[in-house]
């Protein structure tokens, strides 16, 4: 007999697909831009650019959305780690997901109210929304208020190694997306978790 | 005399940016100079004659009420710097030992002007070759021309600054006359002495004389320390590669430019418009198609570093063998689950 659990509430489904739709545009013009050359690109330079200043000053806005929703609404619990035994646990989720899957075991950390997500996703999710977010962000708009950026940073050009940490970032996020996605493939059934951020609830063994 | 002045202030002295400058303020209190010094002749009544006396004006005190009212100081009377006393004719000859303003008893450390850098600008000057080969010969006048110039890098066109930015050079560099005001050499030679410099024409068109020939800081918009020929840029990597000062320096200045004068949404969208960018990357192609069918080589020059092209080819190898380690990883975990069925 399946639980239901209401995990995604609608601001939260609202931010997410706000979220979901600038990245990957974010991504696509991203990718553009960096494998672009005089003769070749997947979108036009200059539309690219365009595109992409303006999905990252909303993805920006929407932020705030997830931000402000955590701090003010009960779902923020859900990203706080605990101290003792976390690298403990997320080696037993990775266990899981690299043998145990395999083997037809149960998870090791089933989902509930009280835990909406298992301890590796909750330690890439902190990872990626509280650190590479905020990081992308910063030197997302360094580069469009180029005149804050140091001239020098550890003997490099400010504004190229801006660029540079914008794209390392743009990349990391980009991987966490592709992994994101595949991992939303495995439930119940595959397309369980695709359902769940539609409807908002989640169903649970 | 009334043909004279007639010319002084016809309308199309002002019709040179319509709209974008209200009329200069003392046109009617500067023709009385400009009735003499506006033209290549002047007229005057000789008392001991009872005669009309034409004569030719002094080449180097002519001003162009055309260049002077689209200039910087066009809202100045010219007894605003000029002393009153020349407002009587004829001159007393005392009035040639007036002292002229400087450039800094003006603009020196007047917060109005922050913003051009003037007190920086001094200093890049006082080292640079201008002022330690010719001392106080050289002031600011020599280039900056108080009654004509004007600032344009604010509103112009790339290419348009460009060209007018280093006219000022050629006008002294260019022309043996100004040229040999201050040197004993024959001819400044330009163009030979540029042979080297492949796309001679292009360069000539798309960089200003300063940036190679002065020594370049990331936030100063133009650079005022010239340094010596010995010195200047001749290696095509310094402009044609991903480190280098002059691509940072423009990109800050284009990007705050346009946001000054558009607003933070519209620059975005304005910042690299398709000219800019694939005019500069078309001339590298067009060096790069033309080395290679020369002598049947790769081309050397490095494309400039654009932001948000990757040209380091090591990072985007790195970048690549993680994305697809990474798919990998996942195409291997999904044939996994098809072999054990797992859901």
């Amino acid at each position: 007999m399946s639980e239901y659990y209401y995990f995604y509430p609608k601001w939260l489904r609202l931010w997410h697909v706000l979220n979901a739709l600038l990245c990957l545009a974010l991504i696509v013009t991203g990718v553009s831009m960096q494998y672009t050359t005089h003769v070749n690109s997947l979108i036009r330079f200059d539309i690219a650019v365009n595109i992409h200043n303006y999905c990252g000053v909303a993805l920006t806005a929407t932020y705030f959305l997830f931000f402000g929703g955590n701090l003010l609404t009960s779902n923020g619990r859900h990203y706080l780690l605990k101290r003792k035994g976390i690298f403990r646990d997320i080696i037993k989720q990775f266990h899981y997901y690299s043998l145990g899957i395999f083997k037809k075991r149960q998870p090791p950390f089933p989902l509930n109210e009280n835990r909406k997500f298992n301890p590796l996703q909750q330690f890439s999710y902190v990872i990626i929304m509280y650190i590479c977010m905020p990081f992308i962000f910063i030197t997302g708009w360094a580069l469009l208020f180029p005149e804050v950026i140091l001239e020098k940073f550890l003997g490099f050009d400010g504004l190229q190694m801006t660029d540079f940490f914008h794209i390392v970032l743009g990349f990391i996020i980009t991987l966490f997306l592709i992994i994101h996605i595949y991992f939303s493939t495995i439930g119940i059934r595959k397309s369980n978790n695709f359902i769940s951020i539609i409807t908002g609830w989640h169903r649970s063994h | 005399m009334i043909t004279g002045l007639i010319l002084i202030i016809s309308p199309g002295i002002f019709a040179q940016e319509p709209g974008s400058n209200p009329a200069p303020k003392f046109v009617s209190e500067n023709i009385e100079c400009l009735q003499c010094h506006g033209r290549k002749t002047y007229f005057y009544h000789n008392e001991w004659t009872d005669m009309m006396v034409k004569e030719r004006m002094n080449p180097y005190y002519i001003i162009d009420s055309a260049l002077f009212y689209a200039s910087n100081h066009r809202n100045f009377k010219c007894t605003d710097c000029h002393s009153s006393e020349y407002q009587s004719f004829p001159h007393s000859g005392l009035l040639r030992m007036e002292l002229g303003y400087t450039c800094m008893d003006c603009h020196g450390g007047d917060e109005n002007f922050a913003d051009f850098q003037f007190e920086r600008i001094e200093e890049e000057f006082i080292h640079s070759v201008h002022s330690t080969r010719h001392s106080e010969d050289f002031t600011c006048w020599m280039c900056h021309n108080p009654h004509t110039y004007r600032i344009s890098a604010r509103r112009d066109l790339i290419p348009d600054v460009v060209a007018y930015d280093n006219e000022i050079c050629l006008s002294c560099h260019a022309n043996i006359n100004k040229f040999q005001l201050l040197t004993d050499k024959i001819n400044p030679g330009i163009l030979e002495k540029h042979e080297w410099l492949p796309n001679q024409k292009l360069h000539f068109l798309s960089v200003r004389c300063i940036e190679c020939h002065a020594e370049q800081e990331n936030d100063m918009l133009v650079a005022h320390n010239i340094k010596s020929k010995e010195e200047a840029v001749r290696l095509c990597a310094n402009c044609h590669s991903q480190n280098s000062l002059l691509f940072t320096s423009l990109y800050k200045y284009q990007l705050k430019e346009s946001r000054r004068e558009k607003g933070f949404l519209a620059a975005m969208a304005l910042q690299w418009r398709k000219n800019n960018l694939i005019t500069a990357m078309d001339s590298i192609a067009e060096v790069n198609d033309r080395n290679e069918s020369t002598d049947g080589s790769v081309a050397s020059v490095v494309p400039p570093f654009i932001i948000g092209s990757g040209s380091n080819p090591l990072m985007n190898l790195i970048s690549l063998i993680l994305f697809f380690s990474g798919l990998l990883a996942v195409m291997v975990h999904v044939i996994l689950r098809i072999i054990y069925k797992t859901s």
